[in-house]
């Protein structure tokens, strides 16, 4: 879904990298809340493997490709804040190293694939998640259902863009419903994708999960090595 | 420094990723369906393909995900994937780092910040 320069004039480009500025700063502060020692690198290497990931275009119907966006993908598996900035270095290093995703659409690039997809998919993930049984082979299904419907969303504020900014006279709702249409086929392979991947480690690791806190039986998330940290602040009385 | 087991524990999965990402980037995506993605599939459907501008990093090194100068299609795209893995991962985690949370453990004796309170 990497918008190329041209497709969204000079004002909303700008207004999008305004937004997009403001977001990352965002995220930076909230990222510190959700990075310890020892998630720092899984941030890093989630990052990576999103940026592996969107190179595999799979075929959808009809001559057309996509591939992840990984906004549910990281914000799962490292943090809401931590997600986004992740997927917004992955859309950073395509764009400046590979020529893939215009300059002037980094903002609206930044916004639609990083940002909507992990403020509309996280939560709605959170809220599946929370009203299916606590059960550990549950969450990648849910989180497999954000994935998918986090893609057409995606699509649809591309559309917002263009309505408002598009070089192009063109009727907002057919690009709309060809927009959604197929984005739908490609959410499909984000869910395979995602619910792939947070299954995996949810098998070996949950508590490295960061989008499974209070929603797994205590057991399993229980820390067997005290931390010097919460014994200081859970053990004093 | 703290060798806890639980972050030599951590390894697998780190390195699971980390294994993940360059196999898929330098090797995999070689297999990648080279049509046209979704907004430009609509974008040829709907007639508006044409407003794109040609992107101003058209002739850097790596753009279009192949290594100027590496003949070979299969090794200059699958270098270019691992290239970017580790710019990725570089940065991404460099950030992280950076903003991450300090263990009370972690910090200096002497560093004046830290949740002391």
């Amino acid at each position: 879904m990497h918008v190329p320069d041209g497709f969204i004039d000079a004002p909303t480009s700008l207004a999008a990298g305004a937004v997009a500025v403001m977001g990352v700063g965002l995220c930076l502060r909230g990222a510190r809340r959700e990075l310890n020692e020892r998630t720092a690198p899984l941030a890093g290497l989630v990052a990576a493997f999103v940026f592996a990931a969107q190179m595999l275009n799979f075929p959808v119907a009809s001559g057309t490709s996509g591939h992840l966006l990984g906004g549910v993908l990281a914000a799962i598996l490292v943090g809401p804040f931590t997600g986004a900035l992740a997927v917004t270095t992955v859309l950073l290093v395509q764009a400046l190293l590979f020529a893939d995703g215009g300059l002037t659409a980094l903002g609206v690039n930044i916004v639609t694939m990083a940002f909507v997809t992990v403020a509309f998919g996280y939560p709605f993930f959170r809220l599946l998640a929370w009203a299916m049984p606590r059960r550990r082979d549950l969450l990648p299904v849910a989180a497999a259902v954000a994935a998918l419907v986090s893609v057409p969303v995606a699509s649809l504020v591309f559309v917002g863009f263009y309505s408002v900014g598009g070089t192009v006279d063109l009727s907002v709702s057919s690009v709309a419903a060809a927009m959604v249409g197929v984005h739908l086929f490609i959410g499909i392979g984000e869910a395979v994708i995602t619910g792939l991947t947070v299954a995996s480690v949810i098998t070996v690791r949950p508590d490295l999960v960061y989008g499974a806190r209070g929603l797994l039986p205590r057991a399993q998330l229980e820390l067997r090595i005290p931390t010097p940290s919460t014994a200081a602040s859970g053990g004093q009385p | 420094m703290n060798p806890g087991s639980r972050s030599r524990r951590d390894i697998g999965v780190l390195m699971g990723f980390l294994v993940a990402a360059l196999l898929l980037a330098g090797v995999v995506s070689y297999y990648a369906s080279g049509d046209p993605d979704g907004l430009n599939k609509v974008a040829i459907d709907k007639q508006f393909a044409s407003s794109e501008q040609p992107h101003d990093l058209d002739d850097s090194p790596l753009a279009g995900y192949a290594t100027t100068g590496v003949d070979d299609e299969r090794f200059s795209g699958g270098l270019a994937g691992v290239i970017g893995v580790a710019v990725t991962l570089v940065v991404a985690g460099g950030v992280a780092l950076l903003i991450r949370r300090r263990e009370p453990q972690e910090t200096r004796p002497g560093a004046t910040s830290g949740p002391s309170a």
